[in-house]
């Protein structure tokens, strides 16, 4: 993967670390480690914020004077609890992990989503509108049609991957046919979408009969996942692993992934040796939306099983954060939904468990995101991370670029 | 950076009817095409409009008083025809490139006004309420939408207004529930808006992070901090942190007593007036006073700024920071100006609107207001058309601040240009 993590067009062949680094380390290590001390600084913030909102360490800073120990013990005493919850949630048993692998299953797919258009020099803010839009084709062929067992299935998720990639493919066209610039026309299609999705549930195709509720019937069990023995976990966490090989293959050894690359590298340079940069902005925008799209047939197909509002629930904007975490490669991409999808099923069971609102696993998200997108910060806070060359610089550009 | 509209002279030409650039002319094309489509929905409103006459109530919560019975129908096929007449003229060059503003203008009004004729036939239409939630409506997005031109004329991208107004909510209802005061309720929303903005500019201008990563990964660490504390403190002693006083309305001497438009505009709590005062300063500032001037300096050109020695970096702190107090102030609105308690990501998208809001706006702050009543507008109109029962889905009505937008950017109607240098981050070699 050494040459994923490079913005460089250079051609696929691996080429060992032309440039003596100032580590000896090589430049995805050294971005391994500013993901980690990302991730203790993050928990850090974390126990900050439990420490100050618990009961008991309050009860002890009130007499911190006379026994100082007792609001420290206390303090650890909550992080610890607290923490210990997250992880036997996220890992403890077989349940946990399962919980953890079917929240992962959509954001996989998501960052997939936004780290494909994210190599192509676009941002793809919309996942969550892509999202919806597969969701609602996949949720309608799921329910109004009647096909046979495997092949029902297949149409959905079809649908699905249609109504995500021509949600995503309108943004490349007007980006690349009038310059709209695709971070604002995504976050308008977001809502254009939850909007879509909200009317479609009043009208009577989709909403269930007998219900008042934005509720739809609930798809054929044709066309839903298959299920792993009785757990949440459901066949599509398989295509998410398949779809970031896909887009593994697609950037890395496929010559529309070289054109797409290059596009996202340098544009101008890509237009003067004669490739289309429209062509390449439409083709990695109806192929994020497709993934996105498959998203939301893992939410519909698979965990939710009726198409509610709540489709999406914040997968489409937590897949930016996977994909700022994974740096904009599949394996990084997965490795960052797996934790994320961790941390969620953690988080719910730190809820039940300490009462410490799941809300604290979005902060500690956003607080390893911001951490990782400034290795600056990271290496001002630990000294002895070595420097990275070029620091998986996220291409800076402006509304006009 | 348009690949098929490449920049055209502006007209050099003295007279209107010049030979034309092929370029301008595809434009006029598209845009007045976009014109007519609209002009002709309007029209074929009118035809289909019945019930005889549309009744408009001009003082809100009056039912026997004040009342406008109009002519539906008649009336709609006016607004029509004058629409089309309008669409009509600028596709056919007919008047000067100068006045297409007016024109568009004015089919927007005719169009507006033939929908209006055509849900009110047959029925009463509180038009006073209209106005009113109007401006309610748009008074954080004009906020939001005035926080985010500062940043971007300075060269600072923000899309994390959503975040700055989530997190003035929340401190404003703390504050205001602990305090009892409003003064100490807005100063402290403000407060928390600057923060936020602190956090916007030390790591796009200091460290340089991307700055649409940023504004991502600012909401959702301001809906992430909300919620928690919102879960952890504020819910479980709801009755003493989280029960706001909502701001009352101060009515204006004089100015109040105007018909129709006095109550509307006058007779209104302190924030909206604070509103009308902020698009004052901020247009004022940017266009009459030095620091203005170094602010849009920055934001096109930074090296040339920092040539002359201005000090790029300490503007854009400047200017982040000062927009966080309006952006502050937005945020304030969801719960001491309008909902009286604060609950989990209550703002609902409306930063995202302010954003959309600033954008068809074009970075100028009348233009965000204007944008900004717009959709405040067709919000407002949802709610209404469901009152007054149209078979218009309220869902679709939601949408159009989004799909205009859209519209705006893709160049159909005008051009949208942000500042040059905007979200590039300024490194002296």
């Amino acid at each position: 993967m050494s040459t994923d993590t490079t913005v460089e067009p250079a051609p696929a062949a691996p080429v060992p670390a032309k440039e003596p680094q100032r580590s000896g380390l090589p430049s995805w290590a050294v971005q391994g480690l500013v993901s980690l001390s990302a991730i203790v600084l993050a928990l850090v913030v974390g126990a900050i914020l439990i420490i100050v909102s618990d009961e008991q360490v309050k009860t002890a800073m009130g007499y911190f004077g006379a026994a100082p120990m007792d609001t420290i013990s206390a303090a650890a005493s909550a992080v610890g609890e607290a923490y210990k919850a997250l992880a036997l949630g996220a890992f403890g048993s077989v349940t946990a992990i399962t919980e953890s692998l079917t929240q992962a299953t959509p954001l996989i797919c998501g960052g997939l989503a936004v780290s494909l258009a994210f190599r192509t020099g676009l941002f793809n803010i919309g996942a969550q509108g892509q999202l919806i839009a597969g969701a609602i084709l996949a949720a309608y062929v799921g329910f109004a049609w009647h096909l046979p067992a495997g092949l029902h299935l297949i149409v959905a998720i079809l649908a699905g991957l249609l109504g995500g990639a021509m949600w995503g493919g309108v943004v490349g066209l007007l980006k690349a046919r009038t310059g709209a610039h695709e971070v604002i026309v995504t976050i308008m299609l977001n809502y254009v979408a939850i909007y879509l999705l909200a009317w479609l549930l009043t009208t009577s195709a989709f909403q269930r009969p007998g219900r008042t509720d934005p509720i739809s019937p609930i798809v054929d069990a044709n066309a839903q996942y298959p299920q792993f023995g009785g757990t949440r976990l459901h066949g599509g966490f398989i295509l998410s692993v398949l779809a970031a090989i896909f887009v593994w293959w697609l950037l890395n050894r496929s010559t529309i992934g070289f054109e797409l690359r290059a596009v996202g590298a340098n544009a101008d340079a890509s237009r003067t040796a004669g490739m289309s940069v429209g062509r390449a902005y439409i083709i990695a925008m109806v192929v994020a939306g497709a993934l996105a799209g498959l998203a939301g047939t893992q939410q519909v197909l698979g965990t939710d099983l009726p198409l509610t509002d709540g489709v999406a629930a914040s997968v489409g904007f937590d897949a930016i954060t996977v994909a700022l975490l994974g740096r904009g490669t599949p394996l990084g991409t997965v490795l960052a939904g797996l934790l994320f999808g961790a941390l969620n099923a953690g988080g719910l069971q730190m809820q039940l468990v300490t009462q410490t609102p799941l809300t604290l696993t979005t902060v500690l998200q956003a607080v390893i995101v911001l951490f990782v997108a400034a290795p600056a910060l990271v290496r001002s806070i630990f000294r002895f991370l070595p420097k990275e060359r070029g620091a998986g610089a996220v291409l800076a550009k402006g509304w006009n670029g | 950076m348009s690949e098929t509209t490449p920049d055209a002279v502006p007209a050099a030409a003295p007279k209107p009817q010049a030979i034309e650039a092929p370029a301008d002319r595809t434009r006029r094309l598209r845009v007045g095409g976009v014109m007519l489509v609209f002009a002709l929905i309007g029209l074929g409103l009118a035809v289909f409009t019945k019930g005889g006459k549309a009744t408009f109530q001009l003082v809100s919560g009056d039912l026997q008083n004040n009342l406008l019975g109009i002519p539906a129908q008649f009336t709609a096929l006016v607004l029509g025809i004058l629409g089309v007449i309008a669409a009509g003229a600028y596709l056919l060059r007919r008047v000067p490139q100068s006045y297409s503003g007016y024109l568009a203008a004015l089919l927007g009004i005719c169009f507006i006004g033939a929908f209006l004729c055509w849900a009110a036939a047959g029925k009463t239409f509180p038009l006073a309420n209209q106005f009113q939630g109007t401006l309610n409506f748009a008074t954080p997005l004009i906020l939001g939408a005035l926080a985010g031109v500062m940043c971007e004329r300075a060269g600072v991208i923000n899309i994390a207004i959503e975040g700055q107004f989530l997190v003035g909510a929340f401190t404003a209802a703390l504050v205001s529930s602990t305090t009892n005061s409003s003064a100490a309720a807005l100063i402290a929303a403000a407060a928390s808006g600057v923060v936020m903005a602190w956090l916007l500019a030390v790591f796009s201008i200091k460290y340089l992070v991307n700055q649409v990563v940023l504004g991502v990964v600012l909401v959702v660490f301001a809906t992430g901090i909300t919620g928690f504390l919102f879960d952890q403190f504020m819910q479980p002693q709801a009755e003493k942190l989280n029960t706001p006083e909502v701001l009352s309305a101060v009515k204006i001497p004089g100015l109040a007593d105007i018909p129709f438009i006095g109550p509307i505009l006058f007779n209104q709590t302190i924030l909206v007036y604070l509103t009308y005062i902020a698009v004052a300063v901020v247009t004022f500032v940017l266009f009459q006073t030095r620091w203005g001037l170094r602010i849009r300096a920055v934001g096109e050109h930074p090296k040339a700024a920092d040539t002359v020695g201005i000090k790029v970096k300490r503007i854009r702190y400047s200017a982040v920071l000062a927009a966080g107090v309006l952006a502050g102030l937005g945020g304030a609105f969801f719960t001491v100006g309008y909902a009286g308690s604060f609950s989990k990501e209550m703002t609902a998208g409306n930063g995202f609107i302010a954003l959309a809001a600033l954008i068809m706006g074009r970075w100028h702050p009348i233009g965000a207001m204007v944008a900004a009543l717009f959709f405040g507008f067709a919000t407002q109109l949802q709610s209404q058309l469901q009152i007054i029962q149209t078979p218009i889905p309220g869902e679709l009505l939601l949408m159009a601040p989004y799909l205009a937008t859209i519209i705006a950017v893709a160049g159909l109607v005008g051009r949208v240009r942000a500042p040059k240098a905007d979200g590039e981050p300024y490194v002296t070699e």
